[in-house]
């Protein structure tokens, strides 16, 4: 495993790239530790499957470079780096049975014997795969061929790194959590730096422990889940993550006190007066529907259950808002009352957080 | 109208895709085909359109037997998991092609496309090239082509598989919509449970070429007929455990012992099945009827907003959907609860016995 270091870092297609605009990928410097567990987060066109490539070596960047614990790696080829990779479609030989698809990159690398054999067997072990080593790969379905992909990618002991590239797409619903639990277990066994690319929040926030949230080329925010869940830092990150988004209401801000819809909302800060754009932000876990007067009057223009909770469509004036409401709920007429959670109330100008003061 | 399904069944070679259906569909409603891959949504797709041809079985419209009329002398709509545009065209001209093919005159054409480009709000890009659009909007497009035919019957297969995770929370929450403005008979095909609490409407469940259930769609999860239903129609999947009832209460593996409220009420002796939802699995004890066993952690995801507890307890493996942050190694016992009031009850022969009582939405 590897520290990775990104250093002032850029990548564009264009052969003679003019503008920023002209960048796939914004400069950026970046530092991933030693067997961390990271995910790359944004939606297409962010420039996260650009970042993956560069550090795995497929691209070479337009500027910058690429640091594996300290050593310029830039300059080289995927395989001298020592990378491995998992991709959207698993990539097995249909022809080989299970245990020579995973013996094949050692092999390559000319292990044999007993050290080959045991390591084989630990992997599929690992990956629950030891019932079918003998079979044909072409015979598996598609997640057991994906998990012929990562053990593929495990088997070499000395990798500096994993990157997955959306590795769970083609996955059912219902498989996907088998494989993303077990991906996490393995993560903890075997400690390699893993990065993984997606545009599913469930699947980066339940593996990594860091999230790198990207949009337009630039990275928005770094943080725990915890963290881009509570204090998302631009009004972009709060609509991304979460399901529904954030819900982001233009506000006059000043003092301790937000004006939105024409209807006062007391803060927990104080914040300047400003000329900028701004915002204030509220999740929909943390808006609650009440009886008519008590809050903010809200028109109820549909509710939809979706099972584990129910999901109140609300208007504050012309303003539209999210509420969750939980399963058991009963809810009637088509009028009603929303009070926001204060502490989890944020506020943004020209879409970025910004600190009051206390 | 109405499409009807009667026993119909499809097989190629020695496969079978889909076995004896029956299932009768209605104008105006969306219609969603819940299952698995493999499960035979996309053959029963291509049976509806007219694209294959039942191996056993009749297909009727409006009471008249269809079964070997092909697809173009249907009137049917597709629109694929992998959207198809003229890449070539400008959107206006990929919305128009079916005109064009239909020698449509060219008032009615023009109206119509801007009608349906204005139904999936592409009115501002009608000049644009597919390749100069986002994903979501491609999509739109592809829909758009879909909708201009006013097809009697709209299928759609998994159309939004292929768009980012945001842009489908978008369109989920507009295709309700869409679809009852058009008015057609509309089947939406996807192997995701929350596309189909999203899109609301009806929901047939699907199993190895039989469809288990079909009515509401929220009334499919919250009284799923028999278990296999209940596996096809929940993310998470849902947490089980045999038990064996004696004396009407519940002794589960490992001894303890769950009073005979809710559901599990006047329940006669033998051997049957719990399953219960992973939000219905709690860290903190929900009410006075639940009860507490000791499980050991496997594995807790993190979303920032909740914790996905992996548990295994007596061989079965449980995952709890449990409020906030809880950060359990694995290996470490945990304490469960569960809670009577939420399970839902199957026999031995997997059929739904009882099921919680949930409050309707408004």
């Amino acid at each position: 495993m590897a520290r990775i270091d990104l250093a002032n870092l850029a990548h564009s297609y264009s052969t003679r790239p003019r503008g920023d605009t002209d960048y796939a990928l914004k400069t950026i410097d970046l530092t991933f530790k030693a067997g961390g567990a990271y995910a790359l987060l944004g939606p297409s066109g962010c420039g996260k499957t650009t970042l993956l490539n560069l550090m795995s070596g497929l691209l070479t960047p337009t500027q910058g470079s690429i640091l594996f614990d300290g050593v310029d790696v830039t300059e080289r080829t995927s395989e001298q780096r020592n990378i491995a990779q998992v991709f959207q479609f698993p990539v097995v030989y249909d022809t080989m049975t299970v245990y020579d698809n995973l013996a094949f990159p050692l092999r390559n690398r000319g292990v044999s014997g007993e050290a080959l054999d045991s390591r084989v067997r630990q992997i599929a072990d690992m990956l629950g795969l030891t019932a079918s080593l003998n079979q044909p790969a072409r015979r598996l379905t598609a997640d057991a061929k994906q998990k012929i992909s990562l053990g593929r990618g495990l088997v070499r002991p000395s990798v500096s790194a994993m990157l997955f590239d959306e590795p769970l797409t083609v996955i059912d619903p219902q498989l996907k959590w088998q494989l993303r639990s077990q991906l996490k277990q393995l993560h903890r066994q075997v400690a390699t730096t893993m990065i993984y690319v997606t545009h599913d929040q469930t699947e980066a926030l339940t593996f990594a422990d860091t999230v790198i949230v990207m949009f337009d080329g630039r990275i928005v925010q770094i943080g725990t889940p915890e963290e881009l869940f509570e204090r998302p830092n631009h009004t972009f990150v709060g609509y991304f993550i979460g399901s529904p988004g954030m819900n982001v209401l233009p506000a006059a801000v000043e003092g301790a006190t937000a004006v939105v819809a024409g209807h006062s909302i007391p803060l927990d800060r104080q914040y300047e007066k400003s000329s900028a754009k701004t915002e204030i932000g509220i999740r929909p876990e943390f808006v609650h529907l009440a009886e008519n007067g008590q809050g903010l009057p809200v028109r109820i223009k549909r509710i939809d259950d979706v099972g584990r909770y129910k999901l109140a469509r609300v208007t504050l004036g012309t303003l539209p808002l999210n509420v969750m409401v939980g399963e058991d709920a009963r809810l009637s007429g088509d009028t009603g009352s929303v009070q926001f959670d204060r502490s989890r109330l944020h506020v943004y100008r020209d879409g970025e957080l910004v600190d009051g003061r206390a | 109208m109405t499409l009807e399904l009667r026993n119909v069944t499809k097989r190629v070679e020695s496969e079978t895709h889909v076995a004896g259906v029956s299932l009768t569909l209605k104008r105006g409603a969306l219609n969603v085909l819940l299952g698995p891959t493999l499960s035979g949504k996309t053959t029963l797709l291509r049976l509806m359109a007219g694209l294959d041809v039942p191996t056993e079985g009749q297909i009727l419209v409006d009471g008249r037997d269809v079964t070997g009329t092909p697809v173009r002398k249907r009137s049917v709509a597709m629109v694929y998991q992998q959207f198809i545009n003229y890449p070539n065209m400008t959107v206006y001209e990929n919305i128009a092609s079916p005109l064009r093919v239909a020698r449509v005159p060219a008032a009615e054409l023009d109206r119509r496309v801007r009608e349906s480009a204005a139904l999936m709000r592409l009115d501002h890009f009608l000049d644009r090239k597919p390749l100069e659009l986002s994903g979501g909007q491609q999509q739109r497009t592809a829909l758009a082509r879909a909708v201009v035919k006013r097809a009697d019957l709209l299928l759609l297969d998994e159309p939004l598989a292929n768009l980012d995770y945001k842009l489908r929370e978008e369109l989920r929450e507009e295709l309700p919509k869409l679809f009852a403005e058009i008015g057609a008979i509309t089947v939406y095909a996807t192997a995701e449970p929350s596309d189909a609490l999203l899109l609301g409407g009806n929901t047939a469940t699907l199993s190895k070429g039989q469809i288990t259930q079909f009515g509401p769609t929220i009334e499919v999860y919250r009284r799923p007929s028999d278990r296999e239903t209940a596996e096809v129609f929940s993310d998470p999947p849902m947490n089980f455990m045999a038990v064996r009832i004696a004396g009407g209460k519940a002794h589960l593996p490992g001894g303890a012992v769950l009073p005979a409220r809710g559901p599990l009420a006047g329940l006669v002796d033998g051997d049957l099945t719990l399953g219960f939802r992973a939000n219905h699995l709690y860290l903190r004890q929900p009410g006075t009827d639940a009860i507490p066993v000791t499980a050991k952690v496997a594995i807790v995801e993190i979303t920032g907003s909740e914790s996905y507890v992996h548990t295994i307890f007596e061989g079965m493996r449980w995952v709890a959907l449990a409020h906030g942050i809880h950060e359990l190694s694995p290996g470490a016992p945990v304490e469960l609860h569960l809670d009577p009031h939420r399970m839902f009850v199957f026999g031995r022969d997997g059929r739904l016995m009882a099921a919680p009582n949930f409050a309707a939405a408004a």
